[in-house]
């Protein structure tokens, strides 16, 4: 079984890597990105049974920092 | 006074770190490596030092701050032990929840690394207690993650209780208010970006950090 974890930064928090790809993308000459946000993804293969409580305290614990990150799952 | 100097995979300031420990305490840090579950009886400060523990994997500090060691330093803290987290060791006592607030990407992207004028915001700690008040010193800093986040609310709370120990006197990556180290509610644990133990020498071309070591040994 598997999940998909996707970290972004909350709203509100600046995100200079999403600004440097915003203007490189600009400098590609894409005018039209009003703005970039920067995450990450990770994939958890999990065993079968893992309870979604189980894996919103790993992203709570460890794969997001909930003072700067809002994470989702998704089950795949 | 005994010390502790926390030794993690990818600590690189872990040794600068026990020289100023010992300068200052006459006495030679206990190393202790992330694997350890307990710190040695009757250690008065510990020391978190810089460096890019674990590789920077996930975020700065995270997975150090998951290590089996954090917990007996945390154990310490509660005990009122004195706690100095440096560069890489402010982003681990923040991802361990030992102080308040984030370390980000700086502003500029950039890794920072040059001498920073700081001033002292809180004097009376028993940290900074050898320096004035809005004394302007000079620190060197090499981060890259060190624009320190907090929500407005623990910002304000951080300034009214006197917890904000420096503050950057320039533009240096983006941190929330100029915060470039802060002090937790008991007031034994300080984290901070910038680099004490490379100021404190005469061959590191100043003492402006040495005071800080100085006055732990007497706390």
């Amino acid at each position: 079984m598997k999940a998909r974890v996707t970290i972004t930064l909350k709203n509100g928090v600046l995100d200079p890597q999403g600004k440097a790809i915003h203007h490189a993308l600009e400098g590609l000459g894409f005018n039209g990105v009003n703005d970039v946000r920067a995450g990450k993804m990770i994939e958890l293969d999990l065993a079968d049974g893992t309870s979604d409580a189980e894996i919103e305290d790993m992203c709570r614990k460890l794969l997001a920092n909930t003072v700067i990150e809002n994470f989702r799952i998704e089950r795949a | 006074m005994k010390t502790a100097v926390i030794v993690f995979p990818g600590s690189n300031c872990d040794r600068d770190l026990a020289v100023a420990f010992e300068q200052a305490t006459g006495q030679k840090p206990h190393m202790i490596w992330h694997r350890e579950t307990s710190l040695p009886d009757g250690i008065d400060l510990i020391g978190v030092p810089g460096g890019f523990s674990y590789g920077d994997y996930l975020r700065s500090g995270a997975m150090a701050a998951q290590s089996p060691v954090m917990r007996a330093v945390s154990d310490a803290a509660a005990q009122g032990r004195y706690v100095i987290g440096i560069c890489n060791g402010f982003q681990v006592l923040t991802e361990s929840g030992l102080l308040p607030g984030a370390l980000m990407r700086n502003a500029g992207i950039s890794f920072v690394c040059r001498d920073v004028r700081l001033t002292v915001d809180n004097s009376q700690s028993a940290f900074t207690n050898l320096y004035e008040k809005g004394e302007e010193i000079l620190v060197p800093v090499a981060h890259h993650d060190g624009n320190y986040f907090a929500d407005a609310e623990t910002l304000d709370r951080l300034e009214g209780e006197g917890r904000v120990a420096f503050r950057y006197a320039e533009a240096v990556n983006g941190s929330a208010r100029n915060i470039a180290g802060v002090l937790n509610e008991g007031g034994n644990v300080l984290g901070m970006m910038p680099h004490p133990e490379r100021r404190s020498e005469p061959a590191h071309g100043g003492l402006d950090g040495k005071r800080l070591f100085d006055a732990l040994a007497s706390a």
